[in-house]
C-alpha cells in the first residue's frame, strides 16, 4: 500500500499517517465532549434549583470532570487533528516523523487517563482551576504534565511539517491563509503548554510535599495556561471560519495583509490574558493590570474584530462573485442554509462576537470585574466563546472532516442539517440567560444558591429563579443538539456508508454528503471580477460593513451600561 | 484576482488594502483606545476601583489581628458569630476561612473603612449580595480596600471561589446602620443582633 493517497474530492496528496492521526485524535475528542456532555447534564440539573440533582460532593466533582473534559481533553485532541489536517493535508506533504506522532499521542492519552481515574474516583475535586492550596492527588497533576507535553510534542512535530513541506517544495507561494492561522495556533500553544509546564511540575513537586507553591503566583501562571489556551481556541477557530467559508461558499481572503496581521496580534498579546482572572487579586497593582488585561491597549480585541470583518466581508464577496448581488443582503439570502458547514459557521460568528466577545472584553475592564468576578457572567461570557464559537466551528467542520478523510457518508444527513440550529439555539439562551443571572451576583461555581443548610440565608429576587430556569431549558437544547452531534459522528465514522475509493473527484455524489462537496463552489474566474457591478457607497462588501456597525453599537452600549451599573456601587478603592 | 483561505497565494501578497476594509481597522482601533483610555479615566474621576492596600501577610498574623479587632470592637453574637461595630475611617479585618467568615461587621452609612480580607487556608471569593461586589481572597495576601457604604440595610457575604466540600456553606454578614442612627450608645448594650433589621 502507497504511503499516499490521493484524495478524490479535492485532488489532494493525503498521507496515511496523517489520515490515522487525524482520526485517532478526532476519535479521542469525540469520546472526552461525550464524558464530558455527560457531566454538562448532572450539573445543568443540579443548578436548576428546582431538580438540584446531585449532592454536593458530586457536584463539585462533576463540574471538575466537565471542565477537564471540555476545555482540556475534547478542544486540545481536536485541535491536534486540525494542526495535522492544516499542515499535512492542505499542504500536500507527508508526516516526517509518524513514530514522534504516535509517542505524543499515546502521551495525551495516558496523561487523559490519569486524570479521569484520580477526578471520578474523588481524588481530585478541586475543579478545573485546582487552585493551590486546595489539594489533589500528585498523579492529577501528573496526568496533566504528560498530556501537555504530549500536546507541545504534536506543535512541534507541526512547526516540522511545515518546515519539510516549505524544503520539498509541496505547494507554491506562501502558506495558505487556514494554515498561517493553524501556524499562528500552534506558537500559541507552544507559549500556553510552556505556562503548564512553569506551573503544573513544582504544583505536582508541590503535591509531594517537596516545595511550596504561592496561591497568588499560582494564579498567575496557572492563567498563563488557563486563560491563554482559550487563544489557541479563537485562533484555530477563526482558521476554521476561513476554511469552512471556502468549502462551502468559496469565500475569498479580501486582504491576505490584514488577516495575516491579525492572526499575528494574537500570538503577540496572549501571554497578557492571565490578567482577565486577576483583576481583584492583592497581588498585583492597578497599572500592571490595565496594561496586561487590554493586551497592550486591546490590540488582541483589534485582531478579533479584524476578523469579525474580513470573514463574513469574504463570504459577501465571494457570493457576489458568483452572482449573488442583489441588494444588501442577497448573498445572505442565497447561502446554503441547508448545509451543516455554513450555518455552523455563520452562528459560530455571531454567537461568539455578538455575546461571547462583546461580555469577554467588558468583563476584562479592571473596574467592571467588581461586577463580574465569579458569578454567572463568567461562564456565561465562555460558554458563549468557547461553546458556541470554537465547538461549533470545530462540529461544522467535521461534516467535512468525515467525507474528505474517513471517507464516509455522514448518517442521519437530515439530522445533520438541523443539528447546528438546535445547538446554536439552545447555546445561545443558555449563555445569555447565565450572564443575566450574573448580573444579579449569583455565583459561579456552587451548589445551592438557596443556602439551605448556611449560617445567612440570602435570597435571590424570585427572578433569578426565572432566569435560571431558562438557562436550564437552553441548556438541555444544546446538551440534545450535541448528543446528535456525538451519535452522528460515532455511527458515521463506524458504520456510514463508504464513499467509492474512485469516487469521481469535485462533485461526488451521495445522499449523506454536504452540499459543498456535491456541489462545490464553482472557481472563480477573471470575467467574473469585470461583471461584478460597481459598490457604492458602502464600499465592496456593504451587508458586512452594515453588520459590523451594529455589531460596533451592541458593543458600546453593553460596555457603558456596565459602568453605568458600576457606578451605583459603594465606593470602594 | 481572489484567491480562498485554503488556496497557498503568490510569494508577496504584502498589498494595498482596500478603502472600506481599511476604514473598519480604523473604527475598531479607535474603540480599543476608548476601551483603554477608560480604565486609567475611572481611576481618577470614579469612585470603584479594585486599587486598595495591598501587601503580603502571614495567616496566623492576620488571624491574630482579626481576633484583636473582635477583642475590641465587639459588640454582641449572631449565631454564634462575634458582632463588631468599628468605628468610622477605622480597619476592619475580614478573616475567610473553610467555610465561613468572622466576624459579624457592623458599619455606619457614609462613613469610610478600610476593608482587610485575606484567608486563612485556600481561595475564597468576597461577593457582597444584593449589591454584587466581588474580590478575591488568597492566603498569604492582606487586600485592604476603603469602602464606603452608601445605603444602609442588611448585606451578606457569600463565597465565590470554589474553596471545599462546605463552600455553599460560607455565608457572612455585614449591616449597615443609616447616618442619621444613634447605633452606637444602644448597639453596645445589645447581645444578639441578629433580629435587628
Amino acid at each position: 500500500m502507497s504511503a499516499f493517497r490521493t484524495c478524490p474530492t479535492t485532488g489532494l496528496q493525503v498521507h496515511r499517517t496523517a489520515d490515522r492521526l487525524i482520526k485517532a485524535n478526532a476519535v479521542v475528542a469525540t469520546v472526552a465532549l461525550l464524558v464530558g456532555g455527560i457531566a454538562a447534564v448532572l450539573v445543568l440539573l443540579t443548578r436548576w434549583e428546582a431538580v438540584l440533582l446531585l449532592e454536593a460532593d458530586m457536584f463539585y466533582r462533576m463540574l471538575t470532570v466537565h471542565g477537564m473534559n471540555m476545555l482540556i481533553f475534547f478542544i486540545i485532541f481536536f485541535e491536534m487533528a486540525v494542526l495535522y489536517f492544516a499542515s499535512a493535508v492542505l499542504l500536500n506533504c507527508r508526516v516526517p516523523a509518524p513514530k514522534t506522532g504516535w509517542v505524543a499521542f499515546v502521551l495525551m492519552v495516558v496523561g487523559t487517563l490519569m486524570v479521569e481515574w484520580t477526578m471520578w474516583t474523588g481524588r481530585a475535586d478541586v475543579l478545573f482551576t485546582s487552585y493551590v492550596p486546595l489539594r489533589a492527588h500528585p498523579l492529577f497533576y501528573l496526568g496533566v504534565i504528560l498530556f501537555a507535553v504530549g500536546a507541545l510534542t504534536v506543535v512541534g512535530h507541526f512547526f516540522a511539517i511545515i518546515t519539510v513541506a516549505r524544503k520539498e517544495k509541496a505547494y507554491e507561494g506562501s502558506l495558505p491563509l487556514v494554515t498561517y492561522g493553524a501556524l499562528t495556533a500552534a506558537a500559541i500553544a507552544a507559549v500556553t503548554l510552556l505556562h503548564g509546564a512553569i506551573i503544573y511540575i513544582p504544583t505536582f513537586l508541590w503535591s509531594l510535599d517537596l516545595m511550596h507553591v504561592d496561591a497568588q503566583v499560582y494564579r498567575l501562571i496557572w492563567w498563563g495556561l488557563g486563560h491563554s489556551s482559550q487563544q489557541i481556541n479563537v485562533a484555530a477557530m477563526v482558521s476554521i471560519w476561513y476554511l469552512l467559508g471556502a468549502l462551502t461558499v468559496g469565500a475569498v481572503v479580501l486582504n491576505e495583509k490584514v488577516s495575516r496581521t491579525a492572526f499575528v496580534l494574537y500570538v503577540l498579546f496572549i501571554s497578557m490574558a492571565s490578567a482577565h482572572h486577576l483583576l481583584v487579586d492583592p497581588g498585583m497593582g492597578p497599572s500592571w493590570k490595565v496594561w496586561n488585561t487590554s493586551y497592550f491597549m486591546y490590540m488582541a480585541v483589534l485582531a478579533s474584530m479584524i476578523h469579525g470583518f474580513t470573514v463574513p466581508a469574504g463570504t459577501e464577496l465571494g457570493m457576489r462573485l458568483r452572482g449573488a448581488v442583489q441588494g444588501l443582503f442577497g448573498w445572505l439570502k442565497r447561502a446554503p442554509w441547508g448545509d451543516p458547514g455554513f450555518s455552523s459557521l455563520a452562528f459560530s460568528i455571531v454567537v461568539f462576537g455578538f455575546v461571547g466577545g462583546i461580555t469577554g472584553v467588558t468583563f476584562g475592564t479592571e473596574q467592571i470585574n467588581i461586577i463580574a468576578h465569579n458569578t454567572l457572567r463568567i461562564p456565561g461570557h465562555f460558554h458563549a466563546t468557547v461553546v458556541s464559537g470554537t465547538a461549533m466551528a470545530f462540529m461544522g467542520i467535521t461534516y467535512y472532516v468525515i467525507p474528505l478523510i474517513f471517507r464516509r457518508e455522514i448518517a442521519f444527513y437530515p439530522l445533520a442539517r438541523i443539528q447546528p440550529y438546535i445547538f446554536a439555539i439552545g447555546m445561545l439562551i443558555f449563555s445569555m440567560a447565565m450572564t443575566f443571572a450574573g448580573t444579579f451576583g449569583v455565583p459561579r461555581r456552587h451548589w445551592d444558591i438557596g443556602f439551605t443548610q448556611a449560617l445567612f440565608q440570602p435570597e435571590f429576587t424570585p427572578a433569578v429563579n426565572l432566569i435560571i430556569g431558562v438557562m436550564a431549558v437552553g441548556g438541555l437544547i444544546a446538551i440534545t443538539g450535541g448528543a446528535i452531534y456525538i451519535v452522528m459522528t460515532v455511527v458515521s465514522v463506524f458504520f456510514g456508508r463508504k464513499m467509492a475509493a474512485d469516487d469521481s473527484g469535485l462533485g461526488a455524489t451521495g445522499r449523506g454528503l454536504p452540499p459543498g462537496i456535491t456541489n462545490p463552489p464553482r472557481a472563480l474566474k477573471p470575467e467574473d471580477m469585470e461583471a461584478l457591478p460597481p459598490s457604492g457607497r458602502l464600499g465592496p462588501v456593504p451587508g458586512t460593513m452594515v453588520l459590523v456597525l451594529i455589531f460596533l453599537a451592541a458593543f458600546i452600549l453593553y460596555y457603558f451600561v456596565n459602568w453605568m451599573l458600576l457606578s451605583f456601587l459603594w465606593e470602594v478603592g | 484576482m481572489y484567491r480562498t483561505g485554503i488556496e497557498p497565494p503568490e510569494r508577496v501578497w504584502w498589498k494595498k488594502v482596500g478603502r472600506h476594509e481599511k476604514v473598519w481597522v480604523w473604527i475598531a482601533f479607535a474603540w480599543c483606545m476608548v476601551l483603554f483610555a477608560m480604565m486609567p479615566v475611572w481611576h481618577l474621576r470614579g469612585g470603584q476601583n479594585p486599587s486598595g492596600i495591598r501587601h503580603r501577610v502571614d495567616p496566623a498574623d492576620f488571624q491574630a489581628r482579626v481576633a484583636e479587632f473582635v477583642r475590641e470592637h465587639q459588640v454582641g453574637t449572631d449565631n454564634g458569630l462575634p458582632v463588631v461595630a468599628p468605628p468610622p475611617g477605622s480597619d476592619v479585618y475580614l478573616q475567610a476561612s473553610q467555610f465561613a467568615w468572622i466576624p459579624v461587621v457592623r458599619l455606619r452609612q457614609g462613613a469610610e473603612y478600610t476593608l482587610h480580607l485575606s484567608s486563612l487556608d485556600v481561595n475564597h471569593g468576597f461577593a457582597l449580595y444584593p449589591l454584587n461586589i466581588n474580590f478575591q481572597v488568597v492566603p498569604g495576601y492582606d487586600y485592604g480596600l476603603r469602602i464606603v457604604p452608601n445605603e444602609p440595610g442588611e448585606f451578606y457575604v457569600m463565597c465565590n471561589e470554589f474553596c471545599g466540600i462546605g463552600h455553599h456553606l460560607m455565608v457572612g454578614k455585614i449591616i449597615v446602620e443609616p447616618a442619621d442612627g444613634t447605633a452606637d450608645a444602644p448597639a453596645a448594650g445589645v447581645s444578639t443582633a441578629g433580629g435587628d433589621r
